[in-house]
C-alpha cells in the first residue's frame, strides 16, 4: 500500500476500523464453523481491540491521524466561540490579504526574474555622479558610447542596448486608423543572447543591427499578437507605419517575454538601428544591460566600462566643456559607472516605486504583527478558559508536546482560514493598487499572475503567522499545572503580563504606522498645494502630429482658427507640456564669458503660450510671430537671478552653448514668472523659452512635425471639448491629426500619484491598525474584568468609586500603552531617514507629527477601555458573591 | 506443551509467505490452520496477532488482499503473494537456512 493510501485512509478512518473488525470477526466465525468452543476460540484469539489498534497503526500514518483529530477538535473549538473566532479570522485575513497583495506587487515589480535564459546574470550599467552639489544616477546612454563600450569588454561580457519603452502612434491600415502600441528599440542580438525563440517567423539578430535606418523589421510579443491579432497565423509579412517609416513584421516571440522593463509590457520590438538618435553622440536614449561571461569578475568589468565611458565623454566634450570651470568639468567626467543586478529587469517605474513598495511592505508586515498580537491575546484568554480541559489531558497522560500540538493545530486552522480569505482580498486588491499608481498618459501594465510563487508565499505566511500568534499561547498552555488548574485557578498574573506585553507591542507598531501615515499625508498635502506658477484649470494639452513636417505657417493658422472657436479662451503651443515632458538643457554664456556652470532648461513655445497658461509677464513682451531662433528668447525670474544678478535681462543678449561649443545668440525680449519645469519637487530652475520659428543657415524656416497645443477652455470640464478638437483639427488642415488629449490638471496630478498612493494606503493601514489595537485592548480589559470580578465586587461592596475601579481595570494596560508609544516613537524617528526621499517639506521631528499619533492612540485606548470599566462598575456585589 | 508465540518471532513472516506461495488465496483463518496443521500443532500463533502481521506485510507490498464472498455467503479477506513477496520469501528462506545450519553446528560441536 502506498503512502497515498495511508493518507487517504486518514479520511476513511471509520471505514478502516469496520474493515479490520469484519476481518477479525470472520476469523472467529470460521473458528465456530469448525466447531470450536466459543470461549476457547476467543481466548486463543487474544484481545480484538489490541489487534485492531496494531493493524490500524500499520495502515495509516499515526502522527497524521493525531493531527487530523486535533484539527477536527480545533475547528470544533473555533465554532464554539464563534464571535471571537470570526473577529480573529477577519482581522488576520485583512492583514494576510494585505501582505499577499503587497507581495504580488513587490514580486511583479522588484523580484520576479525576467523570463529569459540568463536573468540571474543580468546587470544594468548606469552612471552616478555629483553635479552642482546634487548627486544623481543616470541610466541613459548614447548609442555610439555603447558601441565603444561593447567592443572594449567583448571578452568579459555581452552588452545589450534596450530603449525606454514608450507608446507610439502607428497604423496597420490607413492613417485614419492610428492606434497606440508600446514600442521598444532593442539591439538585434538581444533575442539570441536571452535564448528566446520565435513562435512564428524569426526574431531579430545581429544582422538587423548593421546600418542606421536600414532595418525596418519588427517582432511582436506573444501577448500583443494574441489580443491584438487573435493569434492570426498569417501575421508574418504584414506591415505597419510608424512615423514616416513602414515596418514589416518578421516574427512573434514565443513565451511571455514582454521587454526588460517591469511596469511596461512591450507590444512591438524594433531594431535600435531604426531609432532617430542611433548615430548621435549627445543623445542618451537607451539603457545598457550587461551579461558577464561565465567566470568573469565584476569589478574589472566595471572599471573597464568606466574607463571607456570616461574616454568617450572626454573626447565628446572637448568642445563645449573646454571653457567650463575645471571643477565643473571634472564633476562631469568623474562619473562613476555602476553595475547593478537587474534580475527582474530595469525601468523607471521600478526605480520610482522601489522605495514606496518597500515601505508598503513594511506597513503591511506591521499590520500583520499587530493582528498576530491581537489573535495571540484572544488565544491566551481562550486558553485560560480551557485550562481545566488541558489540565485534565495532562493528568490522563497527554504529553507536553501533544498539548503544544493541540493548541498550534487550532492556531493553524485559524491561520489557514484567514489565509484563504486573505488570498481573495489580495486577488482583488493588487490590480486595484496598480490602477491607483498609474499616471493617465502611460499606464503601468504588470503581470500579476496568481501562481505558485504567490501560493507558496501565502502558505509561508500562514505558517509564520501560526507560529507567531500560536506558539506563545501554546507553550504557556503546555506548562499547565494540573493540580493548581483543577483546584480552580492558577496564577493569573503571569498570563496578564503576557497579554499586557502584547498590547505594548501592538501599540508600538500602531504608533509607527500612524506616524508614517502622518508623514505621507502631510507630504501629499504639501505637494498638491505646491504652486506651479501657472494655471492648469480648464487647460487641455492636445498632442498634435502630422505625417510629414508641416510649414510653421500652417501651425500658426491652426492656432489662429482655434482661438476663435466657441468655448476656447486662449491657444498656444509648445514642444512638450510643463511637468509632463522631458528635459532639455544647456549651458548659458553671458557677454561672451565662459558658462558659469548653472544649467538652463529649455522649452520651445509659440506666441500666446504664456497667456494660455496664465504665466505672468514681468517685463518686456511676449513672442511675436516674427521672433525666431536664433534671435529672441523669453526667460524666467530664476534665469535673471542666475545670470543677471536678479536684474531684468530684457534687452540684454546671451548665448546658448550647445554640444561641441556650438553657440546661438539670443536677445531677451521678455521676463516671465517662474514655473515648475519637469517635477513638482524640483526647485524653480532657470528657464529659456525659444520660438518655434527656427531659421536655417540660408534663412528658410524649418518645418514642424508635431507639437502640444495648449488650449484654455472656458468650461469647467475641458474634456467636453476633446471630441470637437479631434474632429476640428483635421478639418482645419487635413495633414494634422490629434494623437491624444490630456488635461493639464491630469499632468500635474500625475506628479503626486506616488504620494497620493502612499498617503491613501498609509491612512487605510492606520485605520486597520487602530481598529485591531482597539479591539485587542478591549478584549484584554474585558477578560481582565471577568477574571477579577470577585475582587471588584468586594471593592464595590466596601465603597470603591468608579475612578478606583477604572484604575484597577486599566492601569496596567495604560502603562503598556505609554511604553509602547515610546518605543513606536523611537522606531519612527529612526526610520525617518529611510523615507527621507519620499517625504516633502515635512520633518519627522515636527511636533505635530509626534503629537497627533499619540492623541489618536490615547483616544482609541480610552474608547476601548470604557465598556470594560462600565461593566466592572456595574458588577453587583451581592449577586457576584452569591454565585461564588 | 506448545511453544509460546514468542518463539515464532521473526519466522511468522517466513511461514505465512511460504504457505501463500504453495496455496494462493487463503484467508487468515486458513493460513493459521495451515501453520498449525503442517507443523503438527507444534507451531501456534496467538490467532489474532496474525492479522497485524498480515497487514504489515500487505503494507510492505509482499502480499495483496481482496474481499471475496464464499459459497456459504460469508465475506472473507483472502491473501496472495506478489512478485515482491516471492523475492522476500527467497531471502527469508535462505536466511532461515543459514541460521538453522549455524544453530545445528553449535549443537553438534559444542
Amino acid at each position: 500500500m502506498s503512502t497515498w493510501r495511508k493518507v487517504t485512509n486518514l479520511f476513511r478512518s471509520k471505514q478502516l476500523n469496520d474493515e479490520i473488525d469484519e476481518e477479525l470477526q470472520s476469523h472467529l466465525d470460521e473458528a465456530l464453523a469448525e466447531g470450536r468452543d466459543p470461549d476457547e476460540a476467543r481466548r486463543a484469539f487474544g484481545s480484538p481491540l489490541r489487534h485492531r489498534e496494531a493493524s490500524r497503526n500499520v495502515r495509516l500514518i499515526t502522527w497524521l491521524d493525531a493531527l487530523r483529530a486535533d484539527a477536527v477538535f480545533g475547528l470544533r473549538q473555533l465554532r464554539k466561540t464563534k464571535i471571537t473566532s470570526l473577529a480573529a479570522v477577519l482581522s488576520l485575513a485583512l492583514a494576510i490579504g494585505s501582505c499577499m497583495a503587497a507581495f504580488r506587487l513587490i514580486d511583479a515589480v522588484l523580484l520576479r526574474p525576467l523570463p529569459v535564459a540568463n536573468a540571474d546574470h543580468l546587470y544594468e550599467v548606469s552612471r552616478h555622479g555629483v553635479f552642482n552639489n546634487q548627486s544623481f544616477t543616470y541610466d541613459a546612454w548614447s548609442y555610439p558610447s555603447f558601441q565603444t563600450m561593447r567592443a572594449a569588454v567583448k571578452d568579459q561580457a555581452e552588452l545589450l542596448a534596450v530603449s525606454n519603452t514608450g507608446p507610439e502612434d502607428l497604423t496597420y491600415k490607413s492613417d485614419l486608423e492610428m492606434e497606440r502600441a508600446q514600442v521598444q528599440y532593442v539591439c538585434g542580438w538581444m533575442f539570441p543572447t536571452f535564448g528566446l525563440r520565435p513562435k512564428l517567423g524569426r526574431l531579430l539578430s545581429e544582422s538587423d543591427n548593421l546600418q542606421p535606418g536600414a532595418h525596418p523589421y519588427a517582432v511582436l510579443s506573444q501577448g500583443y499578437w494574441e489580443h491584438r491579432f487573435g493569434e492570426d497565423p498569417r501575421i508574418v509579412g504584414r506591415t505597419f507605419r510608424m512615423g514616416a517609416r513602414v515596418y514589416e513584421i518578421v516574427g512573434v516571440v514565443d513565451g511571455e517575454f514582454t521587454g526588460t522593463e517591469p511596469g511596461t509590457m512591450v507590444d512591438i520590438f524594433v531594431p535600435v538601428m531604426m531609432h532617430p538618435g542611433v548615430s548621435a553622440n549627445d543623445w542618451s536614449w537607451h539603457r545598457t544591460l550587461a551579461i558577464p561571461k561565465p567566470g568573469a569578475a565584476l569589478e574589472p568589468l566595471r572599471s573597464k566600462l568606466e574607463a571607456v565611458s570616461r574616454a568617450f565623454e572626454e573626447q565628446r566634450m572637448n568642445g563645449a566643456t573646454a571653457s567650463l570651470p575645471k571643477e565643473q568639468r571634472d564633476a562631469f567626467l568623474n562619473q562613476q559607472v555602476l553595475l547593478e543586478p537587474a534580475v527582474s529587469g530595469a525601468s523607471q517605474f521600478r526605480t520610482d516605486t522601489r522605495r514606496p513598495l518597500t515601505i508598503l511592505g513594511v506597513l503591511v508586515v506591521l499590520v500583520l504583527l499587530i493582528a498576530c498580537a491581537n489573535v495571540a491575546n484572544l488565544m491566551t484568554a481562550q486558553a485560560s478558559s480551557r485550562a481545566r480541559e488541558l489540565a485534565l489531558r495532562v493528568s490522563i497522560g497527554g504529553g507536553r508536546w501533544r498539548l503544544v500540538q493541540l493548541v498550534l493545530v487550532q492556531s493553524a486552522c485559524l491561520a489557514v482560514l484567514a489565509a484563504a480569505l486573505g488570498a481573495l482580498l489580495a486577488w482583488w486588491a493588487a490590480p486595484f493598487v496598480v490602477g491607483m499608481i498609474n499616471p493617465p498618459d502611460n499606464p503601468a501594465r504588470l503581470l500579476l499572475p496568481t501562481d505558485w510563487r504567490v501560493l507558496d508565499f501565502g502558505l509561508a505566511i500562514a505558517l509564520a503567522v501560526t507560529l507567531l500568534f500560536g506558539l506563545l499561547p501554546a507553550l504557556r498552555a503546555s506548562t499547565v499545572n494540573p493540580v493548581a488548574a483543577l483546584k480552580g485557578g492558577e496564577d493569573p498574573r503571569a498570563r496578564r503580563r503576557l497579554m499586557d506585553g502584547l498590547i505594548g507591542v501592538q501599540v508600538a507598531f500602531c504608533f509607527l504606522v500612524l506616524f508614517v501615515a502622518g508623514l505621507f499625508v502631510t507630504t501629499f498635502e504639501r505637494l498638491s498645494h505646491e504652486s506651479t506658477g501657472f494655471s492648469a484649470d480648464g487647460v487641455l494639452v492636445v498632442e498634435t502630429v502630422t505625417k510629414q513636417a508641416q510649414p510653421l505657417g500652417y501651425w500658426n493658422q491652426l492656432l489662429d482658427q482655434l482661438r476663435h472657436r466657441e468655448g476656447i479662451e486662449a491657444v498656444g503651443m509648445s514642444d512638450a507640456p510643463l511637468l509632463g515632458g522631458g528635459n532639455w538643457n544647456n549651458f548659458i554664456s553671458v557677454d561672451g564669458l565662459p558658462p558659469n556652470g548653472v544649467i538652463a532648461y529649455m522649452r520651445r513655445v509659440s506666441p500666446g503660450w504664456i497667456d494660455a497658461l496664465k504665466i505672468p509677464l514681468l517685463d518686456g513682451r511676449d513672442f511675436l510671430p516674427e521672433d525666431s531662433q536664433p534671435g529672441s528668447a523669453l526667460v524666467n525670474q530664476a534665469f535673471a537671478n542666475a545670470y543677471f544678478n536678479g536684474k531684468s535681462p530684457v534687452g540684454r543678449t546671451f548665448e546658448i552653448v550647445f554640444s561641441g561649443n556650438f553657440r546661438l545668440r539670443f536677445k531677451t525680449v521678455g521676463l516671465v514668472g517662474d514655473v515648475r519645469y519637469q517635477e513638482l519637487r524640483q526647485p524653480l530652475v532657470p528657464q529659456v523659452y525659444v520660438p518655434f520659428r527656427i531659421l536655417r543657415e540660408k534663412g528658410e524656416v524649418e518645418d514642424v512635425g508635431g507639437a502640444d497645443l495648449v488650449v484654455r477652455t472656458t468650461s469647467s470640464n475641458p474634456l467636453a471639448l476633446s471630441q470637437f478638437l479631434r474632429d476640428e483639427i483635421p478639418h482645419i488642415r487635413p495633414e494634422f491629426r490629434v494623437s491624444r488629449i490630456l488635461t493639464q490638471l491630469e499632468i500635474n496630478q500625475s506628479q503626486s500619484v506616488r504620494e497620493r498612493l502612499l498617503a491613501t494606503l498609509a491612512v487605510f493601514f492606520s485605520v486597520v491598525a487602530l481598529l485591531l489595537a482597539g479591539v485587542g485592548l478591549y478584549g484584554v480589559l474585558h477578560y481582565y474584568v471577568l477574571q477579577r470580578r470577585r475582587e471588584i465586587g468586594i471593592r464595590i461592596a466596601v465603597g470603591a468609586r468608579i475612578a478606583n475601579i477604572a484604575r484597577i481595570v486599566a492601569v496596567d494596560a495604560f502603562i503598556a500603552l505609554v511604553a509602547g508609544s515610546a518605543v513606536g516613537l523611537t522606531l519612527g524617528i529612526a526610520s525617518a531617514r529611510f523615507m527621507a526621499s519620499l517625504i516633502y517639506q515635512v520633518k519627522a521631528t515636527n511636533p505635530p507629527m509626534l503629537i497627533v499619533p499619540t492623541l489618536v492612540l490615547t483616544v482609541v485606548a480610552i474608547l476601548a477601555a470604557i465598556p470594560a470599566v462600565i461593566r466592572a462598575s456595574r458588577i453587583d456585589p451581592a449577586s457576584m458573591l452569591r454565585v461564588e | 506443551m506448545s511453544p509460546k508465540t514468542d518463539s515464532l518471532q521473526g519466522s511468522l513472516d517466513l511461514l505465512v509467505l511460504k504457505i501463500l506461495s504453495r496455496r494462493p488465496r487463503l484467508h487468515g483463518y486458513a493460513i493459521m490452520a495451515a501453520i498449525q496443521g503442517i507443523s503438527a500443532e507444534v507451531l501456534r500463533v496467538e490467532e489474532g496477532s496474525l492479522y497485524p502481521a498480515l497487514h504489515r506485510m500487505e503494507e510492505c507490498g509482499w502480499i495483496r488482499a481482496e474481499w471475496i464472498t464464499k459459497e456459504n455467503g460469508r465475506r472473507a479477506r483472502v491473501y496472495e503473494l506478489t512478485t515482491g513477496g516471492k523475492r522476500q520469501l527467497g531471502m527469508e528462506e535462505s536466511r532461515w537456512k543459514a541460521v538453522a545450519a549455524a544453530v545445528n553446528r553449535v549443537l553438534r560441536e559444542a
